[in-house]
């Protein structure tokens, strides 16, 4: 499996980071090793194995339905890059 | 791979410029469970609050926070499920959906993709015509709602609410089935209909309790699905009517001027009436689905399910069922009440021990009359079912007339108070004293000698008789008592 | 050993409990260690002021007689552990100035048990890297240098700030993550102890994720005893944590009875690997020795799919590592760069916020995860995890823990791999754990040829940490490890 810069440029597109040209080629190289190597695991047999779910045993903590947590907008925003009455503030997105 | 279910009666086919079109419609509908607190965190799921009020750190998404799911939602699921006579999943996986949105504060949304909490099952719809219709469910998945976006806060801003971050909803997505606008808005109000009687969800449409994707498709008869356009965020049965309705034309005039429709996402304006495709032209989605990490597969057992079962409430289409029999409603009459729990609730407290066809005759007749001139529901036009069961109770012991129970009625609704007491008090009851009739009817022969003569010709006349006794008797006269009497002192 | 700071856990408990001196002289003497040891690059963030305040209410609580088991210990916290009202990075750019107003479960459980917090302490990027050179905040140094040279040797990753804090004794202890060997590699660099509990021994919460499957918070101190003093304190069923165990905690120190006849101890053929360098192999050799010497009984044992495990790993770790990290986009917290649109500002932010190795491993897993590739990376990695488990459920039949080497090599100068896969190398005896979800340890065990530590690794039943205090003990003894690096940087 080799990575064109085509593709290096699309998956930074999905994962929003921009990249530049020099990093897309750097990174084509790096991820196109990277790949090659996991190509390995083409070798085992995996017919009739089920994907690992939890790894250790156990099953799925439910809680109650109670309100326990909120009422602190503060808090919430006060790490926020930009705000304004408790709000979120970013860039106008159309729809 | 989906088989066809139904054939399309072609009078629901939309003529066009060069034959006919059959519409194809599939609703993908989000409503919220009706929970205290969210999906995967205590903050509350209530609707409105302050800016951020109703979020917890787990919400925002803060650094490390973890999900934890809330027991009540996934029994809400089930039970939506068994309400939809549908396949219960006793394993089900959350998946995360990922792509960035500002009201997406994970950067995914957990959901349920591959192996969702309910599987197939049944919605049935009663048409005004008569038909039954069969829609199918594909599947019911569980998964977290997304903040709000506003948009008009700021010229240059969109301002961010996470309030609804991390609600529960149920995303109820039926099969292909819908061939009209008019069959779309009968299933959702169906739909809704059941989710009231579960009490998993409120189905509050303007407050976003329930949002219906709306995916459109024209084709002609016949031939293989037509590529269709999916419509947002629809957020009322009207709108979803129209957005249909509007977008089958569009497509239509695309096709017959020999264009080809883009699958794409609109958005429906309901001040236009239109759908126009989103603005945001995003690169086709990749959501990247896979197991939640953080959580566990979601497993109960078949006894757990049978548990909840046993506690359903009577469903809108055994309702329906019970109300015709026991009752003899006729089917639109017994549809029309079952569609709202309260109004068939009021019936049945009215008819409950008393004559099913007066029962019948007055809720359907002038309490619908008033219902739908106020705009509200039977049980709130200011009747109570004691006091409209009362009235029945005195047309029944005769103690008044059907007329006279018509006067009453309005002084019901004007003023309220006991019907037994209002009859008194106002001296409206009938008169069934035979002595009393007749002297009122001697009265009238004596005084009316040239009509005698007349009536002895045309005993059609004799109406002209009935009248002037019960306007002697204020009309409290029994009718039936004054006819007798009449007839025999006329010798007709 | 002249400074309170070069005191152990025990050693600081016992001189508590015996009035010989007090919580704040305790932390007195970890601050003035602490503000000497810069060139380490150690801390992001000292908190001093915090330490002595932490310390004068374990003083009063010792005079009330109120103590707690760690009363006035003070403890360094990599800096993926969230902590209310102090900075927290995970070494990233992309979380500047992020102070959290929460504190981790397992924190809170060491502070609820009366730990004093003496800073934050770096890591790898988001715990991503093995040597410590991804750190928004610069290298790390390894205390611990190649006999007569003055060459900088990374103290391993991700968990390096930890190693080297307590290598450097600047803290008796230090909480650190695992996902692929990140507490465990950095020990057996630093000549410490490290122990990964089983998944789900600790919880999450409140940690900065890089792959919730795999994560795993637990200690890295000096000796087997106090990781088995800590790891009581840091564990514990979490209901804030889905996947925290609800079982019974044991007093793993009581585990410690130096008493291993009879156990049987499985050596792995697998992690006999081409090119190993013979000193690990002789350390290993030695190892096996100890243990038969001390009554325990050696069984050959076969873990067919080793060697799969590191490739699985890179996928499930990068796929989880790729959605987790999405959340800082720089809407709620952290660094933000303007953009004319969203898209720009999500772009920009991330491409300034992440560091070089956090970029390529989110790319790797949004890549094996979309469309037409999760069958084929993703869903087989998975399938492959199960063999891994299997192999190790298959021996646990009959053994009662894995002896293997720590790590292929010792530890290494900065800048010397450059190659990713090179890097990833590294945990190539650690990570088949994780994808297991077992619990293992690291025992400083020997020398390198040029004078640095080397470690052991035992591995456990899942839920058997006891046993790997127990035979840690009798390895560590046995291996009599008591070298110290050279106190260049005072
Ligand atoms: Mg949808
Ligand atoms: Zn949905």
């Amino acid at each position: 499996m080799s990575f064109d810069s085509a593709t290096v440029q699309k998956i930074a597109r999905l994962a929003r980071i921009a990249i530049s040209d020099d990093e897309a080629e750097k990174l084509q190289g790096e991820l196109s090793a990277i790949l090659g190597w996991v190509e390995m695991l083409n070798e085992v047999d995996v017919e009739g194995v089920a994907p690992m779910t939890s790894v250790t045993p156990m099953t799925l903590k439910k809680r109650r339905d109670e309100v326990t947590d909120g009422g602190y907008a503060e808090k919430v925003t006060a790490n926020a890059p930009e705000s304004d009455e408790h709000f979120f503030v970013v860039p106008k997105v159309v729809e | 791979m989906y088989e066809e279910a139904r054939e399309t009666d072609p009078k629901k086919y939309i003529a066009g410029a060069a034959g006919d079109w059959e519409l194809v419609v599939g609703l993908e509908v989000h409503a919220q469970i009706s929970s205290k607190s969210k999906l995967f965190s205590g903050a509350s799921a209530e609707y409105g609050g302050e800016p951020n009020d109703h979020v917890s750190i787990v919400d925002a998404a803060m650094p490390g926070m973890l999900p934890v799911i809330n027991e009540f939602c996934v029994r809400q699921a089930v039970k939506t499920g068994l309400g939809l006579k549908a396949q219960i999943n006793l394993r089900s996986v959350f998946d995360r959906k990922n792509y960035f949105y500002p009201d997406l504060p994970q950067g995914y949304q957990i959901s349920q993709f591959k192996d969702p909490i309910v599987g197939p099952g049944t919605v049935l719809l009663d048409m005004k015509d008569g038909a039954r219709v069969e829609i199918g469910i594909e599947r019911l998945h569980m998964e977290q709602d997304a903040g709000k976006s506003i948009h008009d806060q700021h010229p240059s801003k969109t301002y961010v609410d996470l309030n609804r971050s991390g609600v529960a909803l149920m995303e109820i997505v039926s099969l292909p089935d819908i061939r009209s606008s008019e069959e779309a808005r009968a299933y959702v109000t169906k739909l809704r209909s059941i989710l009231r009687y579960l009490g998993t969800c409120d189905g509050n449409m303007e407050e976003g309790s329930m949002r219906a994707d709306v995916n459109v498709s024209v084709r002609r008869p016949g031939d293989p699905f037509g590529t269709r356009c999916e419509i947002k965020n629809v957020n009322s049965i009207r709108y979803v009517g129209q957005a249909i309705e509007y977008e089958a034309r569009r497509q239509i005039d695309i096709l017959e001027e020999g264009g080809s429709i883009d699958q794409e996402t609109r958005l429906f304006d309901p001040k236009s009436g239109k759908t126009r495709a989103m603005r945001s032209k995003e690169e086709a989605h990749d959501y990247r689905y896979f197991p939640d990490p953080d959580l566990l597969p979601l497993e109960f057992t078949r006894e757990w399910v049978d548990e909840i079962a046993a506690e359903l409430p009577e469903l809108p289409d055994e309702k329906r069922a019970r109300l015709m029999s026991d009752y003899g409603l006729s089917a639109y009459d017994a549809g029309v009440l079952v569609a709202d729990q309260a109004s068939s609730a009021y019936f049945e407290k009215v008819a409950t021990g008393r004559n099913a066809k007066l029962a019948v005759n007055w809720v359907m007749g002038d309490l619908s009359a008033s219902a739908n001139e106020k705009n509200v529901g039977l049980d709130q036009v200011g009747i109570s079912p004691d006091q409209l069961g009362g009235l029945i109770d005195l047309i029944e012991d005769k103690t008044i007339s059907g007329k006279i129970a018509k006067d009453v009625f309005e002084i019901l609704l004007a003023e309220g108070g006991d019907p037994r007491t209002i009859v008194e008090d106002k001296g409206l009851k009938q008169v069934t004293d035979t002595g009393a009739i007749e002297a009122a009817v001697d009265e009238v022969i004596a005084a009316n000698p040239d009509k005698v003569a007349e009536v002895r010709e045309k005993p059609r006349m004799a109406g002209w008789f009935v009248g002037q006794v019960m306007k002697a008797t204020g009309g409290k006269a029994n009718p039936k008592a004054v006819n007798d009497i009449l007839k025999a002192k006329l010798g007709l | 050993m002249s400074k309170l700071s070069d005191l152990t856990i025990a050693g600081m408990r016992d001189g508590l409990a015996g009035k010989s001196f007090s919580a704040t002289e305790l932390a007195e003497s970890s601050i003035t260690a602490i503000e000497a040891a810069r060139d380490l690059n150690a801390f992001v963030t000292e908190a001093p002021e915090k330490a002595l305040e932490m310390a004068r209410t374990s003083d009063a609580r010792i005079a009330k007689g109120e103590a707690g088991p760690l009363e006035g210990i003070p403890l360094g916290i990599k800096d993926l552990y969230c902590t209310e009202g102090t900075l927290t990075t995970a070494s990233s750019h992309i979380l500047d100035g992020f102070v959290p107003g929460y504190e981790s479960t397992v924190t809170a459980n060491l502070w609820g048990d009366g730990a004093v917090m003496l800073g934050k302490l770096a890591c790898d990027e988001f715990a991503m890297g093995s040597s410590n050179e991804t750190s928004y905040y610069g290298n790390v140094i390894n205390p611990w240098r190649n006999r007569g040279s003055n060459k900088p040797l990374v103290p391993g990753g991700s968990s390096g700030g930890s190693s080297a804090a307590v290598a450097a004794r600047l803290c008796p202890g230090a909480t650190a993550t695992d996902t692929g060997g990140s507490i465990r590699q950095p020990a057996a660099f630093t000549g410490t102890v490290g122990i990964k509990p089983t998944y789900g021994r600790c919880s999450r919460w409140g940690i900065a994720a890089f792959a919730s499957s795999l994560d795993q918070a637990g200690p890295i101190t000096r000796t087997v005893r106090d990781a088995a003093i800590m790891l009581r304190s840091m564990a514990g069923h979490d209901p804030k944590d889905s996947t925290s165990v609800d079982i019974a905690l044991p007093d793993f120190e009581a585990a410690l009875t130096g008493d291993i006849r009879g156990m049987k101890i499985g050596i792995p053929k697998e992690y006999r690997m081409d090119g190993m360098k013979a000193e690990i192999e002789t350390l290993w050799t030695q190892g096996i020795g100890w243990l038969k010497d001390a009554g325990a009984e050696i069984i050959d044992i076969s873990l067919p799919h080793t060697k799969y495990a590191l490739p699985a790993y890179y996928i499930v770790a990068n796929a989880e590592a790729s959605s987790n990290l999405a959340r800082y986009d720089g809407v709620k917290y952290g660094l933000r760069e303007q953009g004319v649109d969203i898209t720009e500002l999500y772009e920009k932010t991330r491409a300034a916020g992440f560091g070089a190795e956090v970029k390529r491993r989110i790319l790797m897993g949004t890549y094996v995860l979309s469309a037409g590739y999760y069958d084929a990376y993703y869903l087989r990695a998975q399938k492959v995890r199960t063999l891994i488990k299997r192999d190790f459920e298959q021996v646990f039949e009959t053994i009662d823990t894995i002896l293997t080497p720590s790590t292929p090599t010792a530890a290494f100068a900065a800048g010397e791999k450059t190659d990713p896969i090179d890097m990833y190398l590294n945990d190539i005896f650690t990570v088949t754990v994780n994808m297991s979800g077992l619990p293992a340890i690291s025992i400083p065990a020997g020398l390198s040829s040029e004078g640095t530590p080397l470690g052991l690794q035992l591995i456990g039943k899942a839920f058997d940490e006891e046993t790997l205090f127990r035979v840690g003990g009798v390895l560590e003894e046995a291996a009599g490890f008591d070298a110290a690096p050279e106190n260049w940087w005072a």
